[in-house]
């Protein structure tokens, strides 16, 4: 386990989904196209993703925590 | 349609924070009562808050005493205190009832938790159109006080008295909550460490810097002691405002306010944002946050409402959903789309149009909505809405089966309304 | 300037020009529908949209200094050294050379703020990249006055209305329809917004 895990601002967030086509092994969205986000720790293979997945984010809604 | 001025005070148990309430005017009310505000320095207030246990009574029942602590000893910037009394919740009374006829205890307690956490600014929040305002802002320029108190009016909408949309509107922006962390407590007016407590919290405060944390104490539950304010409401009765022991059973507050448990089959404990119980279950329980948790339920700002045995639950609940799908503050995905569809599909299941096909999404709805927005207010409306599924199951059966229930034509609705609403600003 | 003048050189700058151009507009088509679901597909996610922008705006950069260093070493026409960075500062078609000047200063900007993306307000990040649509017709014009392929023969012309017409498109398609997800996980309520 990687000691970081994934967040949205669900403010900032306006449904553009790009996060869940870089990490669909963590993130899936719901009818309306807001993102549902596991708040487990991530496995240590999905760091890379998660980091691109925050980069992705037109409105930078998606964070890394505990780094 | 209910009025709003401040609700009739049940006289029912030792009074507290309620002890100078009477027809004099409310500074000589006070002083007769209390006395001048105590000298006691700000990490003795905190000493003593900490020592009566007393929990915050805005609904989230967090340690009063913990809280000045955190707020005090994270400080680098000088922090501000921010009273909050504005009951969002349409159901509550008795904010406006201790604005209105016992401002000068809740000022005292802002004075005080500023002591307690070197705060040299305050803030008090009301809703605009409130009938505690004139009376507050009088109050606030008869004292002298040390740190200056400047009093808002903030809209009146839902969502507007949660901590961090108090912050928001304070720093100059609209009354809507903000992405946590940070929390005010940690940054909020103006960057700086914020306390935020609800006015009867303060109103405590006041008195036990008095009388001290065992006098506190002696009344009400062990774990979770002294007196709360609840609001009741039944079949004729509106958000009726009694100081009771913490402990007392909901039943006791409710006979003692008139109310029969006769065909009652359900109670709403913490008001639109609550959970439904059945009767029986109900009117046993303790009012502590303790014993709500442990059914599911939440204390919250101390809300009872009996539902008369003539409405239907699921009117009530279809009503107040659309109530708190209109409120939502617009900002977060989940709540905006999710609320507004499990309000139509309960307007359905209440009053007509429902079809089965209804059904798995109303409870993918409700599974998948809670704890995705950035205030908790789609978690308080999913829990109302699945609470009142779970103990209205026999009526759920019934409507949908086609067989709604004679309650269903007289469509007012009996739950306290709220004002009409406005902007964020 | 003891510099030098010769035919390669000023073919080097009319080339890097006419692919820097070409670059510049096929990478704010790229932006601007990087974000449209309509234009992405299972194997072309939007993601790698984002990249190709961003690779294709960098490659954009890389022609436009090899632009501007040959136009400077070149000294059959005289444009200072100055005028790289510095609007209203070159004798030679001051105007035209002036609006180059100040397109490729934003657009220097707008990519150095894009790599830094995650430490500044969004605000900021927003306000500096959408100026590059009030860039690009400066950009437009400067080709079409400066250049000698723009204005003389059709080779230019078909160039700029293509150009034009693209981004006229691409911002249709972004102000359009919305950007909602369609399928399987409608519910029953449909549209609920």
């Amino acid at each position: 386990m990687s000691g970081m895990r994934i967040r949205v601002n669900p403010i900032a967030c306006k449904a553009h989904g790009l996060c869940a086509e870089v990490l669909p092994e963590w993130i899936e969205l719901d009818e309306w196209g807001y993102p549902i986000l596991d708040g487990d720790e991530l496995p240590r293979q999905l760091v890379a993703h998660a980091r691109r997945a925050a980069k992705a984010c037109p409105t930078l809604a998606i964070m890394l925590t505990g780094e | 349609m209910s009025p709003t001025r401040a609700s009739t005070a049940v006289d029912a148990w030792p009074r507290r924070v309620l002890a100078s309430v009477n027809d004099d005017d409310v500074f000589t009310a006070h002083l007769d009562t209390w006395g001048p505000l105590p000298s006691l320095p700000g990490p003795a207030v905190i000493d003593e808050i900490e020592a009566s246990g007393l929990l915050g009574r805005g609904g989230a029942g967090f340690p009063a005493g913990r809280k000045m602590g955190s707020v005090a000893a994270g400080a680098n910037r000088r922090p501000v205190v921010v009273a909050n009394g504005a009951e969002g919740e349409p159901a509550s009374g008795k904010d406006v009832l201790l604005l209105s006829r016992a401002p000068h205890l809740v000022l005292d307690g802002i004075q005080l938790a500023a002591r307690a956490v070197g705060a040299d600014e305050a803030h008090l929040a009301v809703h605009r159109g409130s009938s505690a305002v004139a009376v507050i802002r009088s109050a606030v320029a008869r004292r002298r006080d040390a740190v200056p108190i400047r009093v808002h009016e903030i809209p009146s909408r839902y969502v507007a008295s949660e901590e961090t949309a108090l912050v928001q509107y304070v720093n100059g922006g609209d009354a809507r909550p903000t992405f946590t962390p940070p929390r005010p407590f940690e940054q909020g007016v103006a960057r700086r460490p914020t306390l935020v407590n609800n006015v009867e919290t303060l109103a405590h405060v006041g008195a036990i810097a008095r009388r001290g944390a065992h006098w506190f104490r002696e009344v009400g539950d062990h774990d979770e002691p002294g007196t709360l304010l609840v609001s009741i409401s039944a079949e004729g009765i509106s958000r009726r405002v009694a100081e009771v022991p913490t402990g007392t059973t909901i039943g006791a507050v409710a006979e003692r306010a008139g109310v029969s448990r006769a065909g009652v089959g359900a109670v709403l404990v913490g008001g639109y944002f609550g959970s439904w119980l059945p009767a029986a279950y109900a009117w046993q329980l303790p009012l502590t946050h303790r014993a709500m948790r442990s059914a599911g339920a939440a204390l919250g700002a101390g809300v009872v409402a009996v539902l008369p045995p003539t409405s239907c639950g699921l009117v009530e609940t279809a009503r107040v959903m659309s109530y708190l799908a209109a409120h939502n503050a617009g900002q977060c995905g989940p709540c905006v789309n999710g609320l507004p569809a499990i309000a139509d599909a309960l307007r359905r299941l209440a009053s007509g149009g429902w079809d089965e096909r209804w059904w798995p999404a109303l409870e993918r709805w409700l599974a998948v909505v809670p704890g995705r927005g950035a205030c908790r207010h789609p978690d308080g409306a999913v829990r109302f809405a699945s609470t009142a599924l779970s103990v209205f199951a026999e009526d759920v059966a019934a409507h949908r089966s086609g067989r709604p229930c004679a309650a269903v034509a007289s469509g007012a609705g009996w739950l306290p309304a709220p004002r009409p609403s406005e902007g964020w600003r | 300037m003891t510099g030098f003048s010769s035919a390669p050189l000023w073919y080097t700058t009319r080339s890097t020009a006419i692919v820097a151009f070409v670059l510049l507009t096929v990478s704010m088509f790229l932006g601007i529908a990087a974000t449209q679901r309509s234009l992405a597909s299972r194997q072309w996610p939007r993601f790698a949209t984002q990249d190709l922008h961003r690779n294709v705006s960098l490659l954009a950069l890389g022609f436009m200094l090899a632009h501007v260093v040959t136009t400077l070493l070149d000294t059959f026409v005289y444009v200072g050294w100055w005028s790289f960075v510095i609007p209203g500062t070159s004798p030679y078609r001051r105007l035209w050379v002036s609006l180059g000047t100040i397109a490729f200063d934003v657009i220097v900007v707008a990519i150095a703020t894009s790599l830094v993306r995650h430490r500044m307000p969004l605000r900021w990040w927003r306000a500096v990249h959408w100026s590059v649509y009030a860039v690009w017709p400066l950009a437009f014009v400067h080709f079409l006055e400066t250049g000698t392929d723009a204005a003389h023969g059709r080779f230019g012309l078909w160039l700029d209305i293509a150009a034009l017409l693209s981004l006229v498109v691409a911002v249709a398609i972004r102000l359009g329809a919305g950007n909602e997800p369609a399928g399987p996980l409608r519910s029953v309520a449909g549209r609920s917004r």
